[in-house]
């Protein structure tokens, strides 16, 4: 059964009425005209007492009796192929109870400097260090190649000599697996896009035009250094496995676990309390869940085994370094006529996203060709990264919208509006954003400040995509009295997605958000969404609201036996349940609750798919899919020394969409958080690795440089309403879209500074300096 | 990281005694060396803590008399002390400068002066480098971008990391050396050796030998001093270019300058050349500029360092011009 409701969609006020069917055992979707008490405010998140007093247990915390402590052996050498591992004197040390081997067969091949070839479990971390250092192992150097560059010379020494097999991860992009064979050294098979015209016609029309830019963009690999590192704490109970997992997604894990140790999936539980942060690349099992797994199958004792930093950096994943060519041309009035992008990223050993999406995405543009190929190196592997593709696609991408806008003598604002106009979100953006940054005020010149240290402005669109699952079971028990417990399988990577949760249905059931005990973080507890793809509250907030719904109807189905009325004269406000028509006859939430028949009840909403498509953004194809868009767009203010060539980012004001933001408040740390991490990758971080030897030399957090409290500039943050009546929430993401545009951002405000582009990132005071000077 | 044997001496004498096995370390503020141990970079039997002796830990004197001061001094001791806020500011600017708020509250005087190099090729354990024992300096044809642009043709091209040796080198100041035996006075500038005149070690500390006490020497009439950190992030980095002036000014007429540099070569580094290039001038924007230049005439860096010769000119200008009042910026 299904029923038709009318409701007022759109963005901020600028709302249009529309119909829509929707299926009976869900609400009508929040319409933009109703005034919500906790959605959309600002609550503090349920946990945060836990998180600041350190009672909060992450997996690093997990201490079972009788632990084992495990670590892997790990060969310093970038390629090798391994014909012996002798572990006999390390099996004899002491505390010693447990040796598994990544790979048992011999030989093995080594295709990163510290890939793991086995693990050692012991009663602690120190004697599992002394053991390690036992292990003997016998292997046949071979030629490397870490760089970029280097690795697609003809003459490269070839990273992947037979097949490429991929980590099997889930939550990594899906690639074509006959790919493979059309892989030329260590360029994997080019992807190629094309609009309006061939690749040929369209680089030659760009070529003749009269108004085009060219240019070479690169970008550096940024590792992912959560504050917890990956790792797990396995634990068996007879055929039983459970799995404490600083994870993003529980049901991957378990769904992993079960297929590589070949059990059923009933006989696995992943729990995930706390998680201490994650950026994409904390999806799957990994090499260190399965060897832990087996170890504590092997010893018959719990087994932790978490990566070190050093570990964390050279071998849980990093973003791709980027190559871009990018070529764009435009008409004299301003309107895009055509652009090229040829983009190669490091993949390492494993593969990555391309960066041509923004390229596709963002702009109004008649003949676009664009070229992605990962290229493989001998480094540890690449994994999706907040915005796989994105702050690399789009560093180039809006440093060459930039650039053509001074070139014809345009506004790079108003050159960025008059090609966007398809994007109705978007336009209220460019005007909201002008003025709060004061836009008018910067001086269209560039290199205009007198003195060693010039200021600008610069700003760069952001794009992401509106990503749900569907499937996912939310389920609301209402005890005897009065408490109510929600619970679902999903994990809160720190985005604060239990609370909001508990604010969605705190606003369905007439409560408070903390009225709502939120028991999440654990596959017992009901399908999930994975946080990847900006796409947990989305996925989950449905279902939650879905759930309230049914319960809401079951209480006052109960109440209306005792107040003489109808379940459908009834209305739930504040903890009350009264008569519509006449709010003195009323019972309190917890009253009717002592009424329910066998004293508790549960019911379960399910994430259905969305009710309507949206409108109002193009949609784009991104990762074999057509998405909508979602905007957002950031502007930076910096002030360059041009005598030391040091950065300084002043302020960032950030203009975003998520469609109905649930709680601004852990919204707002999201969009804290993206900025600074962008901030992060613009300036400071990169993996550097010894050419000569092919080991990593900077895998801490000393020579790894990150964003330090006095490096974070003013932050401004503003989100739109976009209200889409797609589903019963209209939540969209936020986590990504927030760190895509950062870098461009400050690039183009550091051109604006000082009259001369950086097109290689991180903007280091040695590349400031040289682009200064040459 | 190994096990060890643990040693908390209360006085200094019984410091002597717990030094005398040669594998045993000495442990003040911690900060180094447990890094070290933990990276298995060093692999003592015996760590000898120094830091619950009490007599190592003072700030006496004053301007006029000189100012003594013990080896277990915080650096976060340093950086509030009134005792050098005034001639000897340099070496506050410098101790405040360093790490971050948490580490100069443990990080002592000696320590900063003994800590060994912060090279990434010397503290990764996979790279037996010259300093370790080893044949190659890694550093000279591989990542270098962070490394010396002077000095730097034998051997090690590491930047000592002691930022306030940089300080103490640009007032002047000694340090007592003392052993169960004897005891030493010996200028901070002299107290580092170069890799040319070894490279296994970064100063002339002889195993049982420990610092005792820095001297900084009275201030003379009229005497400026400033210290400036230029780092690539505004948040604890080690630096990129650092500098310490002293000189007597009159009006704005400089006398007996001391210029010492950091992050430039494997020891703290005094630079004769902008001395001489400072020595008798009127200071302006100018001269500090041409200090600066001439102070950098010499350098030979290596193939990723390059900007460091740009950011020392300007460091240098600026810190000349901080010293003396007036701003570089105008």
């Amino acid at each position: 059964m299904a029923k038709e409701v009318k409701l007022h969609i759109g963005v901020e006020n600028d709302l249009e009425e529309i119909k829509v069917t929707i299926p009976d055992d869900s609400p009508k979707p929040w319409d933009g005209k109703d005034k919500l008490k906790f959605v959309g405010g600002k609550t503090p998140r349920l946990d945060g007492k836990e998180k600041v007093t350190g009672n909060a247990k992450y997996t690093f915390d997990m201490k079972l009796s009788g632990t084992l402590h495990a670590k892997f052996f790990r060969l310093p050498c970038p390629s090798a192929v391994v014909t012996k591992i002798d572990t006999s004197a390390a099996e004899k040390a002491p505390g010693v109870k447990g040796i598994v081997l990544v790979q048992e067969t011999l030989p093995l091949t080594v295709r990163y400097a510290d890939q793991e070839l086995l693990a050692i479990a012991a009663e602690t971390a120190h004697q599992v260090d002394e053991a390690l250092k036992l292990v003997k192992v016998e292997y046949e150097k071979r030629p490397f190649v870490v760089d970029l560059a280097g690795a697609q010379k003809s003459d490269a020494p070839e990273v992947f000599q037979g097949k490429f097999e991929r980590d099997k991860e889930v939550g990594q992009i899906e690639v074509d697996e006959d790919n493979a064979g059309q892989r030329r050294g260590n360029v994997r098979a080019p992807q190629d896009y094309t609009k309006g015209g061939t690749k040929e016609e369209i680089e030659q029309f760009i070529e003749k035009s009269e108004f085009s830019v060219s240019a070479t963009y690169q970008t550096q690999v940024q590792t992912h250094s959560a504050l917890e590192t990956h790792g797990v704490v396995a634990n068996w109970e007879g055929d039983h496995l459970t799995v404490w997992a600083s994870t993003q997604g529980t049901f991957s894990v378990l769904g992993e676990l079960a297929q590589v140790l070949k059990i059923p999936q009933t006989n696995v539980r992943v729990i995930t309390d706390y998680m201490g942060g994650g950026f994409g690349a904390k999806f799957g099992a990994g090499p260190f869940g399965i060897a832990a797994a087996k170890l504590a199958k092997k010893t018959g004792r719990p087994v932790k085994l978490m990566f070190s930093r050093r570990e964390e950096h050279v071998s849980g994943g990093n973003r791709p370094s980027s190559m871009q060519t990018l070529k764009i041309a435009t008409n004299k009035s301003g309107k895009l006529e055509a652009l090229s992008l040829v983009s190669r990223g490091s993949a390492g050993i494993s593969t990555g996203a391309g960066t041509s999406a923004p390229a596709k995405g963002i702009y109004e543009c008649p003949k676009i060709y664009t070229q992605d190929a990962d290229v493989f190196t001998n480094a540890g592997p690449s994994k999706a990264f907040r915005a796989p593709g994105h702050p690399q696609g789009i560093f180039a991408l809006e440093q060459s919208i930039d650039d053509l806008a001074y070139k014809i003598g345009m506004d790079p604002l108003e050159f960025r509006k008059i090609n966007t106009m398809n994007h109705d979100v978007r336009q209220k953006e460019y005007q909201i954003g002008a003025e709060k940054f004061a836009w008018h005020k910067r001086n269209p010149k560039v290199n205009a400040d007198k003195g060693p240290i010039k200021t600008g402005m610069g700003m760069a669109n952001s794009v992401w995509y509106y990503f749900y699952g569907v499937g996912y079971q939310a389920t609301i028990k209402v005890n005897g009295d009065g408490s109510v417990e929600l619970l679902n399988g999903t994990q809160d990577i720190g985005t604060g997605s239990r609370t909001a949760m508990a604010v969605v249905a705190a606003e369905e059931l007439g409560l408070k958000p903390h009225d709502i005990v939120v028991r999440i973080g654990d596959t017992k507890l009901g399908f999930g969404p994975p946080s990847g793809g900006s796409q947990t509250t989305a996925g989950i907030t449905p279902a939650v609201r879905d759930a309230a719904y049914l319960a809401k109807n079951k209480m006052l189905e109960i109440a209306a036996t005792h107040l003489n009325a109808t379940a459908q004269e009834l209305d739930i406000r504040d903890g009350v349940i009264f008569v519509t028509s006449d709010p003195t006859r009323k019972l309190s939430w917890k009253k009717v609750a002592s009424k329910i028949p066998g004293g508790t009840f549960s019911v379960m909403g399910e994430r259905k798919k969305d009710h309507i498509d949206i409108k109002g953004a193009p949609a784009v194809h991104f990762l074999g899919r057509n998405f909508y868009t979602i905007g957002g767009m950031q502007f930076a203010e910096v002030e360059v020394d041009t005598e030391t060539g040091v950065i300084k980012v002043k302020r960032i004001l950030a203009i975003h969409d998520c469609g109905r933001p649930i709680n601004r408040l852990t919204l707002q740390s999201q969009l804290n958080g993206g900025i600074i991490q962008g901030v992060s990758y613009a300036l400071f971080e990169q993996r550097v690795i010894d050419r000569n030897h092919g080991l990593q030399v900077n895998p801490n957090l000393e020579q790894y440089k990150i964003a330090g409290s006095m490096d974070i500039p003013e932050i401004e943050t503003i989100v739109l309403d976009t209200n889409r009546g797609n589903s019963s929430t209209g939540a969209q993401g936020i986590g990504e879209p927030a760190t895509a545009p950062v870098a461009a951002a400050i690039a183009n405000a550091v051109y604006h500074a000082i009259g001369v582009r950086i097109r290689d990132l991180p903007m280091t005071p040695a590349k400031v300096l040289e682009a200064l000077h040459s | 990281m190994n096990s060890f044997e643990y040693a908390m001496p209360k006085r200094t004498a019984d410091v002597f005694r717990a030094l005398e096995s040669s594998d045993s370390i000495i442990k003040a503020g911690g900060i180094d060396v447990l890094d070290l141990i933990k990276e298995g970079i060093a692999h003592p039997q015996r760590l000898v803590n120094i830091n619950s002796i009490d007599e190592l830990k003072y700030i006496e004197g004053n301007q006029t008399t000189g100012v003594k001061i013990g080896p277990g001094t915080t650096l976060a001791e340093l950086a509030s002390s009134e005792v050098l806020s005034g001639s000897y500011r340099a070496l506050a600017q410098a101790a405040g400068s360093t790490a971050t708020p948490q580490i100069r509250n443990s990080a002592t005087l000696g320590g900063s002066l003994c800590q060994r190099p912060r090279c990434w090729y010397f503290r990764n354990k996979d790279y037996h480098c010259t300093r370790k024992g080893g044949f190659t300096c890694f550093a000279v044809n591989g990542e270098n971008e962070n490394h010396a642009i002077f000095e730097n043709d034998f051997g090690c091209v590491m930047v000592h990391p002691s930022t306030t040796a940089v300080a103490l080198i640009a007032l002047g100041a000694k340090l007592t050396i003392a052993s169960a035996k004897s005891s030493r006075e010996i200028l901070v500038e002299d107290f580092f050796v170069t890799p040319r005149e070894n490279m296994h070690r970064e100063n002339i500390l002889e195993q049982g030998e420990i610092i005792t006490a820095i001297h900084l020497p009275p201030a003379a009439k009229n005497m400026v001093s400033y210290y400036y950190k230029q780092k690539a992030k505004q948040s604890f980095d080690w630096p990129i270019a650092e500098v310490a002036v002293s000189m007597q000014l009159d009006g704005k007429k400089c006398q007996n300058p001391r210029v010492a540099l950091g992050a430039a070569a494997p020891v703290p580094m005094r630079s004769k050349e902008a001395e001489s290039a400072l020595n008798n001038q009127e200071v302006t924007i100018d001269i500090a500029a041409s200090v600066g230049k001439e102070a950098m005439k010499k350098a030979t860096p290596l193939s990723q360092n390059k900007y460091k010769v740009h950011i020392f000119q300007a460091v240098i200008k600026r810190t000349v011009c901080w010293a003396s009042d007036i701003d570089p910026f105008a």
